[in-house]
């Protein structure tokens, strides 16, 4: 039998104050749920929502923050859960790909993925949602981007460029991405 | 990653003396370099401290300028209307590095401290003496595509890869840190990266357990601000080469171990020469290392154009 580390190695850093230690209890809000797991210190975001939570909606790609694939709504912004600690989380709330649909009906993006055929074998699709549902947003707030003409402009039309820019940080294997953009612009245009 | 122990630290003060009490802690704030590196055992810390809650995480309008929180993310510091509006250099340079995920998650401090993206660096089983002082540098004789062409040593190649920190350099901010006895100070970006020739595997001056707080920007400068960044492919790569001017300032990235101030450009401008006459000076003393060659015609055009197409063609006083 594999020692859990969690368990086996236990203990109180003596050389850095009594609350360093080898574990730690997480409590995370996801997709509105409060949920409690005590865990190694190296459990990414990503591995504790995956396999202690066991939403395992979110994908782990490249694991190194190149593809994507775990991207999360944490505190209401996107970020790779893969290249974040559970522990740095404590508290946080977490929306995940499967706190999108609400009483059984698909949220606007994941439809608009449907509709437009914005994905191909699907495993970067989560992390495609995830990420879109994120730049509407940051778009709202008139957040710009590198491609932004004027960065001083209150208003920033929402381009296909534009777009494309924002979700540079997901990539698909597929090449889905003109039919990921068209679905974005289809809701972009029905906000 | 190897095991470590995990402290949060709820003040200042707690963060500094934890650092110092452990002969491998590491501050995270961000983590998206630091966690990187962890799971190919490039930084294997024992102690890591969170300071991802530590009051830092403001941007001030300070002595005519902006004092940035260490903690302040990327992407706030980029979308924050006074960055936008009088330091457009560093709100440009920040939109043109990593993604949205990224920059949400990476913070002021963090993108100072970022280290080297040298693929042997990275490769826990080649030489490497940033890793391992002594060991040899791999990428001398290696794929060097991506390394220095300006102020290098035999002793490593590597270039520093913040695209913010090239607009930091040429709006002269200050980097304001705190240590394990309370003592604060100012170093100019300046004088913060370190030559690698004498420490390569040390990247700035910072003492150990010493903390970035904010980084201060002195009033914006007068004349026009500017970012160009060539890169491998539109978005979301590291840059071959960028070039960033602010008012009379001009500075390069992906040249070399740290932001590269261009005084020599900055001084034929001066003196009233031309943008390739100047770019060409600048690059003089440019050295390559086989398949990095390209980079110098391409810094003096990049140089070149971003000289022409600000205050040169415009015309001086």
């Amino acid at each position: 039998m594999i020692p859990d580390p969690a368990t086996a190695s236990a203990s109180v850093g003596a050389s850095a104050g009594a609350s360093a230690t080898l574990t730690v209890s997480v409590t995370l809000k996801v997709n509105g749920e409060s949920q409690s797991v005590k865990c190694d210190t190296r459990t990414t975001l990503l591995d504790f929502i995956r396999d202690h939570l066991r939403l395992t909606g979110t994908k782990k790609g490249c694991d190194h923050g190149q593809c994507g694939a775990c991207t999360v709504v944490v505190n209401g912004e996107r970020i790779n859960s893969c290249l974040s600690l559970a522990a740095m989380h404590d508290g946080d709330s977490i929306e995940t790909i499967e706190g999108l649909a609400k009483q059984g009906k698909l949220h606007p993006m994941q439809a608009a993925f449907i509709t437009h055929d914005g994905f191909q074998c699907g495993f970067c699709t989560s992390g495609q949602i995830m990420s879109a549902v994120a730049l509407l947003n940051e778009h709202a707030k008139g957040q710009p981007s590198h491609v932004t003409e004027d960065i001083s402009d209150k208003v920033i039309v929402l381009s296909d460029g534009e777009i494309r820019e924002r979700m540079s940080g997901n990539l698909c294997r597929c090449s889905a991405y003109p039919n990921i953009v068209a679905a974005i612009r289809d809701v972009a245009a029905r906000r | 990653m190897k095991p470590f122990q995990y402290l949060r630290a709820g003040n200042l003060e707690e963060a500094t003396r934890s650092a110092v009490s452990s002969e491998n802690a590491r501050y995270i704030a961000g983590g998206t370099n630091l966690l990187d590196l962890m799971k190919l055992q490039v930084e294997t810390p024992e102690l890591l401290i969170d300071i991802g809650r530590l009051p830092l995480e403001t941007i001030q309008r300070h002595e005519g300028g902006l004092r940035i929180g260490a903690l302040v993310s990327n992407s706030a510091v980029a979308a924050h209307k006074d960055v936008r509006a009088f330091y457009p250099v560093l709100a440009k340079a920040l939109l043109s590095g990593a993604t949205q995920q990224l920059r949400n998650k990476a913070t002021t401090g963090g993108n100072l401290l970022q280290r080297a993206r040298c693929s042997y660096f990275y490769d826990i089983a080649m030489p490497c003496n940033k890793r391992q002082p002594g060991s040899g540098c791999s990428a001398l004789g290696g794929f060097n595509r991506m390394h220095a062409i300006l102020g290098a040593s035999d002793t490593c190649i590597a270039v520093h890869p913040s695209d913010m920190a090239v607009a930091l350099t040429v709006l002269d901010a200050t980097i304001e840190t705190i240590n394990d006895a309370g003592v604060s100070r100012s170093i100019a970006i300046a004088d913060f990266y370190t030559d690698p020739a004498s420490l390569p595997d040390q990247e700035s001056v910072l003492k150990p357990g010493e903390l970035i707080t904010a980084i201060s920007l002195p009033p914006p400068p007068k004349g026009e601000q500017h970012y160009r960044k060539v890169r491998d492919r539109a978005s979301y790569a590291f840059a071959v080469v960028s070039v960033a001017i602010a008012g009379n300032r001009v500075a390069m990235g992906g040249v070399a171990h740290k932001p590269w101030r261009a005084f020599q450009a900055e001084k034929y401008v001066a003196d009233g020469r031309s943008a390739a006459d100047s770019a060409d000076a600048e690059l003089a003393e440019a050295k390559g290392y086989g398949h990095n060659d390209f980079k110098i015609p391409l810094a003096r055009r990049l140089l070149t154009a971003a000289l022409d197409g600000s205050f040169l063609r415009r015309g001086r006083s």
